[in-house]
């Protein structure tokens, strides 16, 4: 393992599907028997997953063009586009996407700038650094459920809540006994959403940015400081540049997840004061409001939002994939 | 190259003094971060560890008398009791480990060992189904439950984690089995090792940290999953995460119970998840990060 890291030094970037690549001109020639034998072995998983994710995901653009209320059975019909019509006439659907965009978009920057501040930190050698980093590591461990469980009753909860304890605490030892008691849930629940979010995709981005800071090459990191380049120098000339790939792909990933989150909005608010994200609004008007047709609607916008951010990760993953592969 | 870094060592020599009081610095921040992060679960330990009244107090109280109280609510009181449902995830979630591996594993040697033509192309299809919001089929597949008789089963409850870990599953285990050097499998080979040999010889010995990993990595999403099991399962198959959701009453003190309960659902991840935390990030990435 170490070997091969050596002899590829830009990258932890999966290296290793390149090796094979040579080898594969080899069979091309094979016959038809031989061909199919060495397909056999994928079949099963190819043809389970495009049946239990392609096939649903074409009912689902079918029934987006339907009249279909479970509660209305005989009013099942074809409307064409008017589910899709209602996703942006309605004011609170649009809300639903804004909001989806915002709650990404600060989750996403916010872990990415703390990940990237401890991963510079934990890079650096100092005492007990293998402990500190999988306790960095814990908040993404906790069960996303049970963490925002845990989030709305024991940390943001008004009364009792560790944040406005700590708040109490703080300000009694300065002698004061009015200490500001903020209830983020009721009055700014996208930042107590986000506060949750931000605590458990820190480590995400720590993890992926840590393996960046790793992969760069020692010898050039260390020839630099020898040449006299300050510590702010190289870390805008050589850190940030190298890095560059490993924020694009902590980004998109990161985005990925967090526009598809349903726990922590089902947990903190149940989409309660403006804080309906598209997945739980998809939740919502499919299991609670029985309207399938607005539901497959509301999915396909989801799908179409997660597309356009999957085309640049695709094309991020391709690069490297075809840079490895030299 | 040589030459520039042994010239200025004396210089560097000269600023370890400087740099041992870095060290310490950073260190100290590091420790500090760490301790922040960590502050709400060691809360919500703390929190189980107290009496319901002392978990409610504002400011928190910290030293209060340490007692069980809170994880006997959970288990085993008033309530429903949260074993069918914390048995529940672990059926699941190892059946649906098992099933990943059955699936992906064969597909992962397709892609590697002996790859298929354009399997770089079925590498990138897995990965795009992957980027598919779960929502996006979630209907069909309720439909699709509920006309073959399979909601609230927890059967059929593994069956969707499978499709939901198979793809990363593929990926972890390509970028393993690419790691075995094809010199050793041709030696094997030439040796007249049959197919089942060089697997249970050569392969599963150099494969078998990777292929660990990759059951931990998808038994966490199957164990975490919620939007699936509330969906698709009632009462006889319900989830510890949906459990969790359900068992909070608006009434009384119940912080301690709600810690103990959140720590008892999360240990298993927990577990599993320091055993593979070298690993967590590549699963999460496709193998775009090691």
């Amino acid at each position: 393992m170490t070997t091969i890291r050596s002899v590829e030094p830009e990258s932890g970037l999966a290296p290793e599907t390149s090796r094979r690549a040579p080898r594969a001109p080899k069979h091309q020639g094979g016959s038809a028997t031989r061909r199919w034998s060495l397909r056999a072995p994928l079949l099963p998983a190819l043809i389970f997953t495009i049946a239990l994710t392609q096939l649903p995901f074409i009912g689902t653009l079918i029934v987006s063009f339907m009249e279909w209320n479970s509660l209305f059975p005989n009013d099942i019909g074809f409307i064409g586009l008017s589910n899709y019509a209602q996703v942006l006439a309605d004011a609170e659907l649009r809300n639903t996407i804004a909001f989806t965009v915002q709650l990404t978009a600060i989750v996403v920057v916010c872990s990415m700038v703390l990940g990237f501040a401890v991963a510079l930190l934990v890079n650096e050698k100092f005492f007990g650094r293998g402990v500190v980093r999988s306790l960095l590591v814990l908040p993404f461990l906790v069960v996303p459920v049970a963490g925002a469980l845990f989030w709305k009753h024991a940390i943001l909860n008004p009364s009792y809540g560790l944040i406005n304890g700590t708040l109490t605490a703080v300000w009694s030892a300065f002698g004061s006994s009015s200490p500001p008691q903020p209830d983020l849930l009721s009055t700014a629940p996208l930042v107590g959403i986000a506060l949750s979010l931000i605590w458990r995709w820190t480590p995400f981005m720590m993890l992926i940015l840590l393996a960046g800071l790793q992969s760069r090459r020692q010898e050039v990191m260390e020839a630099a400081a020898v040449d006299g380049a300050g510590a702010w120098n190289s870390f805008r000339y050589m850190t940030l540049p190298h890095m560059r790939r490993y924020l694009e792909l902590g980004g998109l990933f990161g985005s990925i997840y967090l526009v598809q989150e349903f726990d922590a909005i089902f947990m903190l608010t149940a989409g309660g004061l403006d804080t309906t994200n598209l997945p739980y609004a998809v939740y919502k008007t499919f299991y609670l409001a029985n309207d399938y047709g607005l539901a497959s609607a509301l999915g396909v916008v989801v799908v179409i939002g997660t597309i356009i951010i999957a085309m640049f990760t695709l094309r991020v993953l391709l690069s490297l994939f075809k840079e490895n592969a030299r | 190259m040589t030459t520039l870094t042994l010239q200025p060592r004396s210089r560097l020599q000269q600023r370890r003094t400087s740099s041992t009081r870095r060290r310490m610095l950073v260190g100290i921040s590091a420790w500090i971060v760490a301790l922040i992060a960590v502050a709400p679960i060691g809360w919500m330990v703390l929190t189980a560890l107290h009496s319901e009244t002392d978990a409610a107090t504002n400011p928190p109280s910290l030293f209060a008398p340490l007692t069980l109280d809170g994880f006997r609510a959970f288990f085993g009181g008033a309530g429903i009791s949260p074993w069918p449902p914390l048995l529940n995830s672990l059926t699941a979630s190892l059946l649906s480990v098992i099933l990943v591996l059955v699936l992906a594993f064969p597909a992962a040697f397709a892609l590697s060992i002996r790859p298929v033509q354009k399997w770089r192309d079925v590498m990138f299809f897995f990965l795009t189904t992957k980027m598919l919001p779960i929502v996006a089929a979630l209907l069909p597949l309720y439909l699709f439950a509920k006309a073959i008789g399979g909601l609230d089963n927890i059967f059929l409850l593994a069956v969707f984690y499978t499709v939901m870990n198979v793809p990363i599953a593929v990926w972890m285990l390509q970028s393993f089995l690419s790691e075995i050097p094809v010199e050793l499998m041709e030696a094997a080979q030439l040796d007249g090792a049959s197919l089942l040999t060089i697997l249970r010889k050569v392969i599963l010995p150099v494969a078998t940290p990777g292929i660990a990993a990759t059951a931990l990595i998808c038994f966490i999403f199957s164990w975490n999953d919620l939007l699936f099991a509330r969906v698709l399962t009632g009462t006889a198959a319900t989830t510890a995460p949906v459990f969790l959701t359900g068992f909070v009453s608006s009434q009384g003190l119940f912080l301690a119970t709600v810690s103990a309960g959140a720590l008892a659902v999360s240990l298993p991840v927990i577990a599993v998840g320091i055993a593979a935390q070298d690993r967590l990030v590549q699963g999460l990435t496709f193998g775009a990060v090691k």
